[in-house]
């Protein structure tokens, strides 16, 4: 049953509908792989056999029944474990909250169940998706299916290796500043944001909430847009999220076509700081679309120069607010300082045994930006580089119909290389961040192997808020130039982990 | 360079509820130092009349009808907590005892 899973959702959602394989079957083989291999990957932090083998089952029986509850139905899922789960433990990455089952399900995973799709596991993440390794795990970093001495991207690591690694067909993964496009990139596999307010949030832990967005971790297009068109949708439980549909990504899928497309690459992120392996990957994928027809321009947005900098005071800024929620008093860990302490002791012992350093930093920073004296300085300048981030995004959208840029500046650096520089681990997020500044949604597409290194490399796409469609189209035209000329896709390139 | 001095930093823990330890203060200072002075560029971006945005997709005023809905009842929301008893959330106290 090894066959089983190297093959695409989609691939395996006809399978069980036609009758050839059962969900029970398929789920078995992913567990099987899931409990061999997570010992060299570490994508999972919990796997669940026993829920995940009793909704398979129960989508087999609904299936026998006559009744398909999505185009999914039966395709077993990996969900980060950022997204509150009442079956299993939901960590997000720390000590804080080690062992805690939440009383509710996140809305993504509530559609998840609606959508007959098992629940594999709970992935591993940077904690609090504060990171861009998984080295901040307080769980130990997740490691890459092409080099398992490499990170796998972050914070959605425990997700994109085990797609890349084939430990779940698909994955559910969340984006704050790049969280699921940079680790598709440096795992050969595709990630997604939506625009903001696609997809709920309810349940998803907050790192920034006018940031955060949940999204598909696939290794291809169309498994992608199936599962975005599957967790989409307006939530009463977040205020947040859009009231009206975007319509069918996989219909957006099915009818690309490269006529007439305005491809622009921008200016600010297609030069300096990226690896020239990367850069030349990427100046393939321009010459590509030029190629089959796309109309490429070059478009200026100046004040993604500034876009990490906002990043990280709107972030710390957000975060220090959300993370106060975990105070010893309704949920996690609590730690009892010697004597007869008062409630804020019990806090600050707590949250200082609780809390790894990441964390740690990114909270006292954000408390720094949002103090009186500073707060027009940093949090107030930042919020306006936002809306400096706008206006460049819709002038650029006025002459095009998606940007283009490479995901990530390298491939796939080694464990330990940046643990100990916060400004350099930062800068891996400089082509995603302006995305979840602007609230728009943002995709990455494997376009090759870097020559240096033999890792993958990313292009990503843009599009304008709303039009995620769009931007769909670019990433299936984009994969479908690929394919042409590799004949398969670029996952099936990873090693055996087997024999690793 | 910036400001950020280990008193600020012990100050700042504070206000954020984290115990720290004078060596983590001093590296702390170091970090964010380091890291002020770099995201402090955003100042120059910035000129004259730039409204802020807080939030990427604008919206208002989003209500839902005044009806009461099914919640999570008492014994689920007690469910996580460390400590609870007759049927709240049971922490130490809350003045100092002396």
């Amino acid at each position: 049953m090894t066959d089983i899973t190297s093959k695409t959702a989609f691939e395996l959602a006809s399978l069980i509908q036609s009758k050839q394989a059962s969900s029970v079957e398929i789920t078995t083989a992913f567990l099987d792989r899931m409990e061999k291999l997570n010992s060299k990957t570490n994508s999972y932090l919990h796997i669940d056999r026993e829920n995940s083998l009793a909704q398979a089952k129960l989508a087999d029986q609904q299936l026998a029944a006559g009744t398909t509850s999505s185009t999914l139905h039966g395709v077993p899922i990996a969900v980060k474990d950022n997204l509150t789960t009442t079956d299993a433990p939901t960590t997000s990455g720390s000590k804080i909250l080690e062992g805690w089952v939440p009383p509710y399900d996140a809305t993504v995973v509530a559609k998840l169940r609606q959508a007959s799709m098992p629940i594999l596991g709970k992935t591993n993440l940077d904690e609090f998706a504060m990171g861009s390794s998984t080295e901040f795990s307080a769980y130990g970093p997740s490691k890459n299916p092409w080099d398992l001495e490499r990170i796998p991207g972050g914070s959605g690591g425990g997700s994109s290796s085990a797609v890349a690694g084939h430990l779940a067909p698909i994955a559910i993964g969340s984006d704050t500043g790049g969280s699921i496009r940079y680790p598709a990139a440096v795992t050969g596999s595709v990630g997604a944001k939506p625009t903001y307010g696609a997809v709920s949030r309810y349940g998803l832990i907050a790192l920034a909430s006018s940031l955060d967005q949940i999204g598909p971790v696939s290794n291809n297009v169309l498994d992608a847009a199936m599962l975005q068109d599957t967790i989409a949708g307006h939530d009463p439980h977040d205020s947040t999220s859009l009231p009206n549909s975007l319509g069918s990504m996989v219909e957006a899928v099915k009818n690309a076509d490269v006529a007439g497309l305005r491809v622009g690459v921008v200016k600010q992120l297609s030069s300096d700081g990226f690896q020239s392996g990367v850069k030349k990957c990427f100046d393939d994928t321009v010459a590509k679309l030029t190629a089959a027809g796309a109309e490429v321009i070059e478009v200026d947005c100046p004040s993604f120069e500034y876009a990490v900098a906002a990043y990280y005071l709107i972030l710390p800024a957000e975060a220090s607010s959300n993370l106060a929620k975990f105070d010893s008093v309704r949920f996690g860990l609590r730690s009892m300082p010697e004597g007869n302490p008062t409630i804020e002791r019990v806090m600050a012992a707590t949250r200082e045994k609780g809390f790894g350093p990441e964390v740690k930093r990114r909270i006292i920073l954000g408390t720094y930006a949002l103090s009186s004296g500073y707060y027009d300085a940093y949090y107030g300048s930042a919020q306006k580089v936002r809306t400096l981030i706008q206006r460049d995004l819709a002038a650029a959208f006025e002459k095009v119909d998606v940007l283009i840029t490479p995901t990530a500046p390298t491939t796939a650096f080694k464990i330990g290389e940046k643990v100990a520089d916060p400004l350099a681990m930062y800068l891996n997020d400089i082509a995603t961040i302006p995305a979840n500044l602007a609230g728009i949604p943002g995709m990455s597409v494997p376009n090759g192997l870097a020559e240096e290194d033999g890792l993958p490399s990313g292009v990503q796409i843009l599009a304008p808020a709303m039009k995620d469609d769009q931007m769909y189209r670019a990433a299936s035209i984009i994969e479908s130039l690929y394919l042409a000329q590799w004949g398969a896709p670029l996952i099936s390139q990873v090693p055996n982990l087997e024999v690793l | 360079m910036s400001e950020i001095t280990p008193d600020l930093v012990r100050h700042l823990a504070s206000l954020a509820r984290i115990l720290v330890t004078d060596q983590e203060v001093e590296q702390l200072a170091g970090e964010l130092g380091v890291i002020v002075d770099s995201v402090a560029m955003v100042n120059q971006a910035v000129s004259g009349d730039v409204e802020a945005t807080s939030h990427p997709i604008p919206m208002a005023n989003v209500y839902r009808e005044d009806v009461i809905l099914p919640s999570l009842t008492q014994e689920q929301a007690l469910s996580g907590a460390p400590e609870s008893a007759d049927g709240r959330f049971k922490v130490n106290a809350i003045l100092d005892e002396d």
